[in-house]
C-alpha cells in the first residue's frame, strides 16, 4: 500500500499530454462579468452565496425574536413563522454552505492546489455560476408572490407542501422547486469540472496521495453531490407533476380542508426517502470540504505534519461511502417499516468511528507542534470543539431508540446547527482569513479578526448548547408558541430569550467581520506571496494575487506531499511542494512510515 | 494561554450545565425507562469523550504554543496509535448501540394483550376511535370522510357499528398496554407524548402505530410534532390515564357510530352543564381554538372575542356585521364569506343543533 501512496520522493512522471490553451477574454464584460477564470467565478459564488446568505440571517434572528419574545412583535404571524424557517433552512444548507464550499472554494483552490491553469472546462464553469445566479434570483422571487414563499419546511414533506393548510402552496413551493431544479442543473455543470480537473489536470508530481486534504474535501464532496441531488431533482420535478397537472407521486387519497381530492394511491414516505438519499449526504457535501480544509488550516499554523495523512484520506473516502446508506436515520418515527431502524441505525454509528478518527488526527496534530494562534488557527480549533459536540449529539439521534423521545424537538434543531452549520461556517470564517491574502494580496485586521472570532464561537455555543436542553424537556421544533403547554416549565420562556439575546448578538458581530472584508481590501497591510509560510501550491505563485493562468510561464512540478512541515535537517520549518529534494531535505517516504509502524 | 483555559472553563461550564440546570427530561408516565436507560448510557460514553477530548486539546494548545525557534516533532502517522484509537471508538460505539437496537426490538413488538386505540389526525384536530366491545375496529376509507362522517367509517361494515369515537380527550386506563393505531385524512401529523417518550408519525394512505403502557395516572399533553401547515403549532389534544373504574365509566358515556349515526344521544351525558360551558368545551374538543383566539389577538382565522355584532370586511370588499347566521354559515361553508386578511384554509365542520346552539351561546356570552 505504501508504495501506492508515497512514490519515491524525487519521482516526476514525464508530461503525457501538451498543456491546453487557455482562454483570453477580450473585453471588459468577457473579463468580469461572463468571466471563464475559475478566481473570478470563485469570487462572483461567493459574494451571491454570502450575500443570499445574509439575507437567511436575518431569517434566522426574526424566528428567534418570535420564539424569544412571543406575541410581542406582530408583524410575524403563525404562517409568515414557518416561512421563515423553511426559506432559513433552504437557502442556508443549499445556496450558502453547498454554493460555498464547492463553487467558492472549490472554484479558487482546486485549481491553484492541484497545479492547473485553470478548470478543465472554463466555458461550462461559468455558466455554472450563472445559472445558480437564476436559482437564486428565482428563489427571492418567491418571497414576492400572492401567498408568499413556501412554509413545508425545509424538507419540503408532501402532502402539506402543496395543500392549501400551508402558506405558499400555490406559486411559493413551485418557485421553489424550479429553483431547486436549476440549482442542480447548475451544480453539476461545476460539479464535473472540479472532478474531472482533479482526476486529469493535476500539475506533474502531484499524485492522488500528494493532495492537500482540502482538495480531497472539496472532491469527495463533489463526488457525493453528483451522486445525491439527481435523488433530489427527481423528487422535485415528480412534485411539480403532483402539483400542476394532478399526478399521485406521493399523494395518496386525502380529505384536504373538507374536500375529497383527485389524488390516489401515492406514497408521501417514498418522498421523504428521495429527499434523504440526497439529504443525508448533503450533510457530508458541506462537512467534508470543511473537514479537509481544517485539517490544511491546523497543519500549516501548528507548523506541524497533518497526523496520519493516509488515514485522513480513506476516511473521508469511507464516511463518503458511507453516507449513502445511512439517510433514513432521518425517518425513524416517519411511519416507514420499523425493521428498517435497526440497520440504519447500525450504519449510522459505524459512521462515527472514522469520523471520530479524524477528530484525533486533527488533536494529534496539535501534539508536539508549535502552535501558531493567528486568526484562522483559532477558527480551526473553535471548530474542533463545535463539532466534537454536535457530533457526539449525532450518536443519540442516530441510536433509533433514544431518537424517539428526541426527534422533532430543539435538540435536533440544536444537533444539526452544531454540527453543520456553526461548524462548517467555522471553517468558512477561518479559511477566509486564511486564504484572503492570497485572494487580495492583503492581510485581514488581525484585531477585527480575534473579536470576529470570539464574539463567534461563544456566541454560538452559548445559543445552541442550552437549546438541546430544550429538546429534552420536549419542547416541539417549528412551532410558533409553546404556549399552553402543561409538560413544559415557564423557566423554559427565560432560557429562550437567553437563547434570542445571544443570537441577535452573534448576528450583529458578523458585521464587523463584513466591514473588515471591505477595509483590509484596501488597508490590510501588504501579504507578500506566502505570509504563513505554507507548502501548497497556490502559496508559491509568481503573482499575489495570482494571474490569469495561475503560475506565469511555467507550471510547478511537485515533488513531495503537502505537509513537510519541520521536517529533521532542513533549513526552514516549511518545504513547499515545488522545492526539489536536491535543494529541501528529503521528504516523507516509506522508509519514515516503516520507523513509526 | 487564553484559548486553553477558555476550553477547559466551556467543559467544565457545559458539564456543571448538566448537572445543575433545571431543564432535562420530563417525568416518565410510562413503562419506556428503558429508552431513559439507553439514553443515559449514551450520555455516559459521549460525555467522556467530550471531556478527555477538548481536555485534550486544550493541553496541546497550551503546551505546544508558539515559541520562537522551536521545532515541531516530525511524525507523519502512528499506525499502532491510531489502530488502537479506532478499536476503542468501535468499542465504545457497540455499547452504546447495543442496548439500543434491544429496546428497538421491544418497541416494534407490542405485546399481544395490548388494547387497541385509534387516532386521527386531520389539520388540525384529533380524535380516536375505541373498537367497542367486539374489540374490532371497523374499516374506513377515506373516500367515506364528510363533515357528517369525520372518521371515514364505512357504514356497511358490521365491525364498526360498536366503535366508539371521540372528538375530545383520549382516555386509557393505567397500567395496561396499548397499542396506537395512527391514521391521517390529509397530511403528516405526529402523534406525541412528552411523558411517554414514544412518537410516531401518520402518514395519509398508511396505518402507522406505536405503543407503551401508562404508568402514573394524570393529563397529559399530545402535541403534533410533524409540520403540518400553519396550524401547526396550535394541533393538541390530552390523554388522560385513568384507573380502570375510572375509564369504564368514561367509556361508556361515549357514543358509538351506530348511536351517531341513528341520532341516540343517550350515551352522552351533559345534565347540569351551561350551554356556554358546553360550547366551550366544544370549541377545545373540536379544535376550533386551534386557529381562533378567545382573547382578542389574531390567529390564524378572526378572533371570537367580541366576535357577535362585529363589522367584518370580507375578500370582496364588502361588508357584513355577525351574526347567528354568518357564524352559522362560516363553520358549514367557511369558504363562502372570508374575512379579508385571512386565507380561505378553514375545513367545514358539522355540529348537530344542539352543538351549533351551545357554540353560539359560548361566543355570545362568555367572550363578549
Amino acid at each position: 500500500m505504501s508504495n501506492v501512496a508515497h512514490d519515491a520522493h524525487d519521482y516526476v512522471p514525464p508530461v503525457e499530454i501538451p498543456e491546453m490553451e487557455l482562454y483570453h477574454p477580450k473585453t471588459w464584460l468577457g473579463k468580469y462579468v461572463f468571466c471563464q477564470d475559475a478566481k473570478v467565478i470563485a469570487i462572483q459564488y461567493s459574494v451571491v452565496a454570502i450575500g443570499i446568505g445574509l439575507v437567511a440571517l436575518v431569517m434566522s434572528l426574526l424566528i428567534r425574536v418570535q420564539l424569544g419574545w412571543p406575541g410581542t412583535f406582530d408583524f410575524i404571524d403563525p404562517a409568515g413563522y414557518i416561512q421563515l424557517v423553511t426559506m432559513h433552512g433552504m437557502i442556508m444548507v443549499v445556496y450558502l454552505l453547498t454554493a460555498l464550499f464547492l463553487g467558492g472554494f472549490g472554484n479558487y483552490l482546486i485549481p491553484l492546489m492541484v497545479g492547473a491553469r485553470d478548470m478543465v472546462f472554463p466555458f461550462v464553469n461559468m455558466l455554472s455560476f450563472w445559472i445558480y445566479f437564476i436559482a437564486v434570483l428565482v428563489l427571492l422571487a418567491s418571497l414576492f408572490v400572492p401567498g408568499g414563499p413556501s412554509g413545508a419546511g425545509w424538507t419540503l414533506y408532501p402532502p402539506q407542501a402543496i395543500l392549501p393548510g400551508t402558506p405558499g402552496s400555490g406559486t411559493g413551493i413551485i418557485l421553489m422547486l424550479v429553483s431547486l431544479s436549476l440549482f442542480i442543473v447548475g451544480f453539476t455543470m461545476g460539479g464535473l469540472n472540479y472532478v474531472v480537473t482533479v482526476l486529469q489536470a493535476r500539475t506533474r508530481g502531484m499524485t492522488l496521495m500528494r493532495m492537500p486534504l482540502t482538495v480531497w474535501g472539496i472532491f469527495m464532496a463533489t463526488v457525493l453531490a453528483l451522486l445525491a441531488f439527481p435523488a433530489l431533482l427527481v423528487a422535485c420535478i415528480m412534485m411539480l407533476l403532483d402539483a400542476t397537472i394532478g399526478t399521485s407521486f406521493f399523494m395518496p387519497a386525502i380529505v384536504s380542508m373538507g374536500q375529497q381530492l383527485d389524488y390516489e394511491g401515492g406514497s408521501p414516505i417514498l418522498f421523504q426517502h428521495l429527499f434523504w438519499f440526497f439529504g443525508h449526504p448533503e450533510v457530508y457535501i458541506v462537512a467534508l470540504p470543511a473537514f479537509g480544509i481544517v485539517s490544511d488550516l491546523l497543519s500549516v499554523h501548528a507548523r506541524k505534519n497533518i497526523f496520519g495523512y493516509r488515514m485522513m484520506v480513506w476516511a473521508l473516502v469511507i464516511i463518503a461511502a458511507l453516507s449513502f446508506v445511512v439517510w433514513a436515520h432521518h425517518m425513524y418515527v416517519s411511519g416507514m417499516n420499523p425493521y428498517f431502524g435497526f440497520f440504519f441505525a447500525t450504519t449510522t454509528l459505524i459512521i462515527a468511528v472514522p469520523t471520530a478518527i479524524k477528530v484525533y488526527n486533527w488533536v494529534l496534530t496539535l501534539w508536539r507542534g508549535n502552535i501558531r494562534l493567528n486568526v484562522p488557527m483559532l477558527f480551526a480549533i473553535g471548530f474542533i470543539f463545535t463539532f466534537v459536540n454536535g457530533g457526539l449529539t449525532g450518536l443519540f439521534l442516530g441510536n433509533v431508540t433514544i431518537d424517539l423521545p428526541l426527534s422533532d424537538t430543539m435538540f435536533v434543531v440544536a444537533h444539526f446547527h452544531m454540527v453543520m452549520a456553526v461548524s462548517p461556517i467555522l471553517v468558512v470564517f477561518g479559511a477566509i482569513y486564511h486564504w484572503y491574502p492570497k485572494i487580495t494580496g492583503r492581510m485581514l485586521d488581525d484585531t477585527l479578526g480575534k473579536f470576529h472570532f470570539w464574539t463567534t464561537f461563544l456566541g454560538t455555543y452559548a445559543i445552541y448548547y442550552p437549546m438541546h436542553y430544550l429538546g429534552f424537556l420536549g419542547v416541539p421544533r417549528r412551532y410558533y408558541s409553546i404556549e399552553g403547554t402543561s409538560f413544559i416549565p415557564e423557566s423554559a420562556a427565560d432560557l429562550n430569550v437567553a437563547i434570542s439575546i445571544a443570537a441577535i448578538f452573534v448576528g450583529a458581530v458578523q458585521l464587523v467581520f463584513l466591514y473588515n472584508l471591505f477595509v483590509s481590501y484596501f488597508r490590510g497591510k501588504e501579504a507578500g506571496p506566502n505570509p504563513w509560510e505554507a507548502t501548497t501550491l497556490e502559496w508559491q505563485t509568481a503573482d499575489t494575487p495570482p494571474k490569469h493562468g495561475n503560475f506565469g510561464e511555467k507550471l510547478p512540478l511537485v515533488y513531495r506531499w503537502a505537509y513537510d512541515f519541520s521536517v529533521p535537517g532542513a533549513e526552514k520549518d516549511f518545504i513547499p511542494q515545488n522545492v526539489p529534494p536536491s535543494v529541501g531535505a528529503k521528504t516523507v517516504d516509506d522508509e519514515d512510515y516503516d520507523q513509526h509502524s | 494561554m487564553i484559548f486553553a483555559i477558555a476550553l477547559v472553563i466551556l467543559v467544565i461550564g457545559s458539564v456543571l450545565f448538566h448537572f445543575l440546570s433545571p431543564w432535562y427530561l420530563t417525568p416518565l408516565a410510562s413503562n419506556w425507562s428503558t429508552i431513559d436507560d439507553t439514553l443515559d448510557i449514551t450520555f455516559l460514553v459521549t460525555g467522556f469523550v467530550f471531556v478527555v477530548v477538548n481536555l485534550f486539546m486544550a493541553y496541546c494548545v497550551y503546551k505546544f504554543r508558539y515559541k520562537k525557534g522551536a521545532r515541531a516533532h516530525y511524525e507523519p502517522e502512528n499506525k499502532k496509535l491510531e489502530i488502537w484509537l479506532t478499536v476503542i471508538t468501535s468499542i465504545g460505539v457497540a455499547a452504546m448501540l447495543t442496548p439500543g437496537l434491544y429496546v428497538w426490538a421491544d418497541f416494534v413488538n407490542p405485546p399481544e394483550d395490548a388494547s387497541i386505540v385509534e387516532a386521527v389526525g386531520k389539520q388540525w384536530q384529533w380524535s380516536y376511535r375505541y373498537p367497542g366491545e367486539d374489540g374490532k375496529l371497523g374499516s374506513v376509507d377515506t373516500r367515506h370522510t364528510t363533515t357528517k362522517n369525520p372518521f371515514g367509517m364505512n357504514p356497511e361494515d358490521p365491525n364498526g357499528q360498536d366503535d366508539v369515537l371521540v372528538l375530545g380527550d383520549m382516555h386509557i386506563p393505567i397500567n395496561q398496554p396499548v397499542k396506537m393505531l395512527l391514521r391521517s385524512q390529509d397530511v403528516l401529523h405526529d402523534f406525541a407524548v412528552a411523558e411517554f417518550r414514544v412518537k410516531m408519525d401518520l402518514v395519509p394512505g398508511h396505518v402507522t402505530s406505536l405503543w407503551f403502557t401508562p404508568t402514573v395516572e394524570g393529563k397529559y399533553d399530545v402535541l403534533c410534532e410533524e409540520l403540518c401547515g400553519v396550524g401547526h403549532y396550535n394541533m393538541r389534544s390530552s390523554v388522560v390515564v385513568d384507573t380502570k373504574a375510572d375509564y369504564d365509566i368514561w367509556l361508556s358515556s361515549q357514543r358509538t357510530y351506530a348511536q351517531i349515526v341513528s341520532g341516540d344521544n343517550a350515551g352522552a351525558s351533559m345534565e347540569g352543564v351551561s350551554a356556554s360551558e358546553q360550547g366551550r368545551m366544544l370549541a377545545i374538543s373540536r379544535g376550533c381554538v386551534a386557529c381562533h383566539t378567545t382573547n382578542g389577538t389574531p390567529g390564524i382565522g378572526p378572533t371570537w372575542k367580541g366576535l357577535f355584532g362585529k363589522t367584518e370586511t370580507l375578500v370582496d370588499g364588502s361588508n357584513i356585521v355577525v351574526d347567528e347566521a354568518y357564524f352559522i354559515e362560516s363553520i358549514v361553508s367557511p369558504n363562502a364569506k372570508v374575512v379579508e386578511g385571512y386565507s380561505p384554509i378553514m375545513p367545514p365542520s358539522s355540529f348537530t343543533d344542539a352543538e351549533m346552539k351551545a357554540l353560539i351561546a359560548y361566543v355570545k356570552d362568555d367572550l363578549k
